[in-house]
């Protein structure tokens, strides 16, 4: 008994843990419009929730009828003769007419409402530069002077306006827990504002087909406290690159002669612009655009062999030895 | 009915005659072509229903590496590009002229030698897309075809080049089917066949030709804009040379809504031609379906940007086309209601034919309803391009078109082939198409709402998608073997002797007052039409027989032709050419084309007679 009590009061705080994670945005709501975290998703899933109610009553009676009339009215022995033909019917008609205009004006007030509301971007909001590539996100803070790729970070209950261009194919800005997409498109300036209430990560993808690797193009929101935003901020705008052993230092030399043409790091000389920003890479959880956790292994996993790991990465095949991965693993472990 | 093939008097040469699979090359008969139409839809649905197959067992599991990246691309691109333009308005254009013209009255189309050209570049034009699979690489750019994506810089296959190549060459044909069509209709009703006595499949068919006609313009120009860019190096989509990423896509949606109207016009003509028949009831509010067929059609032009909402074109633009596109709900409410109406005190009789048109008013229905929540601009800024799409447009195209269809097939089984197909496997095979169709899509608005978008090769555990995902497959599974079970029914009743009477359903309208399968001149003598439901009219207040509105005597025909297989073979060699950047080659079958169109023009073959014999059957 005594054990069943143990179990009893272990398991619950665990089905306690459970049920948030669920309803928090781990599990099954890691990236579900469902369970909004802000304003902007939060509405629309309000125009969700109301038009399913409107549309599911009208599927209700056309079901019920459709069921009645297959049961009611089904043929059977000993008929004879035609049922009665009727024509048609001009009340009926002009009420079948009439009531579902009536039921769309519902849904057409909340949609010209919101299409205004969501279409212009509030004034002050803070400003984040989008940038889409094959297969990764470009984020630029062009008030502190900060990029980052693949990871943006937003204070909490803040709008925030993200400003959205593309460097090659049209991408699609999607994180559904705090609201919908809109498209990044070469040649345009796309705005998309959004404000998270509550801290914590917050998942995204790529919602446009955009090549082989449109299912490896994911990004995370980090919605922080002003504090910790602005903390992450200084940490960016001062980064430190302390390379202090010898393999360390050797992954810097290699990098400078086999990375730096395409990718920056602050707080070094690096400043090549075609591939990610690789400021403080360490802070990431994901490498690769969400494509692998952020460890040593998978870093050489993926230093091995890009396409290999995300189909149509643009990063080649360098063909470094173990040796060479090694140290430039090491090295990006200083990237703090 | 044996007829006695007789030279017309006057003609020079030959008429020309021509037996077994020649006779099938060389037909100009509308019903044959008609016949060919659906088999080639059939034959080219295995290959798209095999890549659905292969796609869903891809996506069976998190992480999956059934097939890579790149093929996955490739699979659902061909998926789409050959349900919407290979299957479903082959199949439908395929009844439309079989059908049609019996319904009419007609003895055959407008221009049938015409019809037999667009049969052919339809079909060569299928074949020429799916060739491309021997080039290395096909279209792989979605079956919208977004640029930038499917310009030169980022697509280098070959495979958007037969994209552009191969939906020109299949849209000429449809367009003249839809000039043929609307002219054949307009201009060929037998006397009394007033417009608003036609058939709701007549009428389907008349709007669907209008939208045909003014939707496949703007198609046509996007192909070639981007053939221009692909082969010449034109910058109309090259945004570094000041090309226009949503001039695409304007002009591809301008087309695209209504394409959508293209496929299920028909299929509700279809309904509304099928449940009146097994419910033993006169459709009801004839006129305000007709009527809702045309504002359906003319509304269908001013949504495109619905599926723009997400290119941040503005609240003004959004909200116009999110009001325009609820508006469609609305005459669509309509047909449903008056089919409602139709049931309503009836008497039903569960043949297979009317069970999956029955099937049609939830499905549709469903997807209907979800059309209008996609209708709702800012809303559908999470659905958009998202699984929550997939399951709509499914439930619309399977639910609606696919299911009409299929009910059509078992509905005019025994008049364009002379034989019934068998209920018993019909009712099998309705009942596993209906569950596997709801267990495949249903499942996927629930992946759509928790953030699974459409088109990615694979995902990772831990968003919840798997279990639906698995769900689907399931579903697909259930309806590969519905399919099965369908291609067996059809071999089973193609080895049968023809013995279907003519008139098997108690039917209503012209096509069932003549033989099964219909004689060559369909009309030993053309029918007097005295009202709507015009057979069924005759065999309630008359003696059950169509009255004549002309003398018996000698039919003119027009003879067969093999001209518009050789124009279609050679315009598609001339593809190929261009394809492979051969001027040689391109121009030498151009020139090959023109001089068989030339040869055609001034053919001073004028058909024959045929005179029927007026035999003891009800002719």
């Amino acid at each position: 008994m005594r054990w069943t009590q143990r179990g009893f009061r272990v398991s619950l705080p665990l089905l306690a843990v459970g049920a948030a994670a669920l309803l928090s945005g781990c599990g099954v709501s890691k990236q579900s419009a469902l369970a909004p975290a802000g304003p902007v998703a939060r509405a629309q899933l309000g125009m969700f929730w109301e038009s399913l109610a409107i549309m599911t009553g009208i599927f209700i009676i056309v079901a019920a009828v459709f069921l009645y009339s297959l049961i009611r009215f089904r043929a059977r022995k000993g008929q004879t003769g035609l049922p009665k033909q009727v024509h048609g019917n001009t009340t009926l008609e002009i009420a079948w007419t009439i009531i579902p205009f009536i039921l769309l004006v519902f849904l057409a007030i909340p949609t010209v409402h919101y299409a205004f509301v969501f279409g212009d971007t509030p004034p002050g909001a803070m400003q984040v530069d989008v940038v889409g590539h094959q297969y990764w996100w470009e984020f630029d803070y062009p008030s502190s002077n900060v990029t980052t790729a693949n990871i943006v970070h937003i204070p909490v209950n803040t709008k925030v306006d993200f400003v959205l261009t593309s460097k090659d194919v049209i991408h699609s800005f999607w994180v559904p827990r705090l609201g919908g997409k809109t498209d990044l498109i070469p040649g345009r300036v796309n705005h998309l504002w959004l404000e998270a209430n509550q801290t914590g990560t917050f998942y995204g993808q790529c919602a446009q087909l955009c090549g082989a690797g449109h299912a490896y193009m994911k990004f995370e929101v980090v919605v922080q406290s002003q504090a910790a935003y602005d903390a992450w901020i200084a940490q960016m705008q001062n980064p430190h690159v302390v390379v202090t052993t010898a393999e360390q230092k050797a992954g810097m030399a290699l990098f400078q002669q086999d990375c730096s043409t395409c990718h920056t790091i602050g707080g070094t000389a690096f400043n090549g612009k075609i591939g990610p920003n690789l400021t403080a890479l360490m802070e990431r959880p994901t490498i690769a655009a969400g494509t692998l956790t952020n460890t040593p292994a998978n870093l050489a996993k993926w230093l091995q062999n890009p396409p290999g790991v995300k189909p149509g990465a643009l990063m080649p095949n360098l063909g470094l030895t173990q040796t060479q991965i090694q140290q430039l693993v090491s090295f990006l472990e200083t990237l703090k | 009915m044996a007829a006695i093939p007789e030279r017309l008097a006057g003609v020079h040469g030959e008429t020309r005659t021509y037996t077994g699979i020649w006779s099938w090359l060389s037909s100009v008969d509308h019903k044959k072509i008609g016949i060919m139409y659906i088999l080639a839809g059939l034959f080219f649905m295995a290959f798209g229903g095999a890549e659905a197959l292969i796609i869903r067992i891809q996506l069976w599991q998190p992480n999956n590496h059934v097939v890579s990246a790149e093929t996955f691309n490739q699979l659902f691109t061909m998926h789409g590009v050959t349900m919407i333009f290979l299957v479903a308005m082959p199949i439908l254009i395929g009844f439309i002229n079989a059908i049609v013209p019996l319904q009419i009255g007609a003895r055959d189309v407008a221009f049938p030698r015409m019809n037999a050209l667009s049969l052919w570049l339809f079909v060569f034009g299928g074949i020429f897309l799916y060739s491309s699979f021997l080039f290395g690489s096909m279209p792989d750019a979605g079956w919208f075809n977004y640029v930038p994506l499917s310009g030169s810089v980022y697509s280098k296959g070959l495979g958007v080049d037969f994209y552009d190549i191969g939906l020109q060459i299949s849209g000429f044909g449809t367009l003249m089917t839809a000039i043929n069509f609307l002219v054949t209709i307009l201009n060929m009703r037998a006397p009394g066949m007033r417009l608003l006595r036609m058939p709701l499949f007549t009428w389907s068919a008349l709007i669907t030709m209008l939208i045909v006609l003014f939707a496949f313009p703007p198609i046509t120009v996007n192909l070639i804009l981007q053939m221009f860019d692909r082969l010449f190096g034109a910058n109309f989509f090259n945004i570094a040379g000041g090309g226009n990423a949503l001039l695409w896509q304007n002009l591809f949606w301008i087309f695209g809504h209504p394409e959508v109207y293209i496929v299920i016009l028909p299929a509700f003509g279809i309904i509304s031609e099928i449940i009146p028949v097994f419910a033993k009831k006169v459709l009801f509010g004839y006129e305000s379906m007709a009527m809702a067929l045309s504002v359906i059609a003319f509304l269908s032009f001013m949504v495109w940007t619905h599926h723009m909402f997400a290119d941040g074109l503005g609240p003004v633009v959004n909200s116009i086309f999110a009001l325009t596109s609820m508006l469609i709900a609305v005459p669509t409410g309509i047909k449903i209601f008056n089919w409602l109406a139709t049931l309503w005190g009836g008497r039903i009789h569960f043949t297979t034919a009317m069970m999956y048109a029955l099937s049609f008013i939830p499905l549709f229905v469903i997807g209907g309803v979800s059309g209008v929540m996609l209708a709702m601009a800012p809303a559908d800024l999470q659905y958009n391009d998202s699984y929550f799409v997939v399951a709509h447009f499914h439930y619309v195209l399977f639910g609606g078109t696919l299911m009409a269809a299929l009910a059509g097939m078992y509905y005019w089984f025994p008049k364009l082939w002379g034989r019934s197909l068998n209920e018993k496997l019909g009712k099998w095979n309705f009942w596993l198409v209906f569950i596997g169709f709801n267990v495949t899509f249903f499942p996927m608005h629930i992946s759509g709402l928790l953030g699974m978008p459409r088109r990615i090769s694979t995902y990772s555990p831990g968003y919840g998608w798997t279990i639906w995902n698995q769900i689907s497959t399931v579903g697909t599974f259930i309806l590969l073997v519905a399919m099965l079970i369908l291609l067996y029914n059809l071999i089973i009743t193609f080895l049968r002797k023809p013995d279907a009477p003519n008139d098997p359903w108690d039917g209503r309208a012209l096509e069932w007052s003549i033989s099964s399968p219909a004689p060559e001149y369909n009309f030993a003598q053309t029918p007097l039409v005295r009202g709507r439901d015009a057979y069924w009219l005759e065999k309630q207040e008359g003696d059950g027989k169509m009255l004549p509105a002309e003398p018996a005597g000698p039919i003119h025909m027009p003879s067969p032709s093999l001209a518009p297989f050789g124009i279609a073979l050679t315009i598609v060699l001339a593809g190929y050419g261009a394809v492979l950047h051969s001027a040689i080659i391109g121009g030498f079958f151009l020139l090959l084309t023109f001089w068989q169109i030339g040869r055609a023009l001034i053919d001073e073959d004028h058909g024959f007679h045929v005179t029927p014999h007026m035999g003891g059957e009800a002719q």
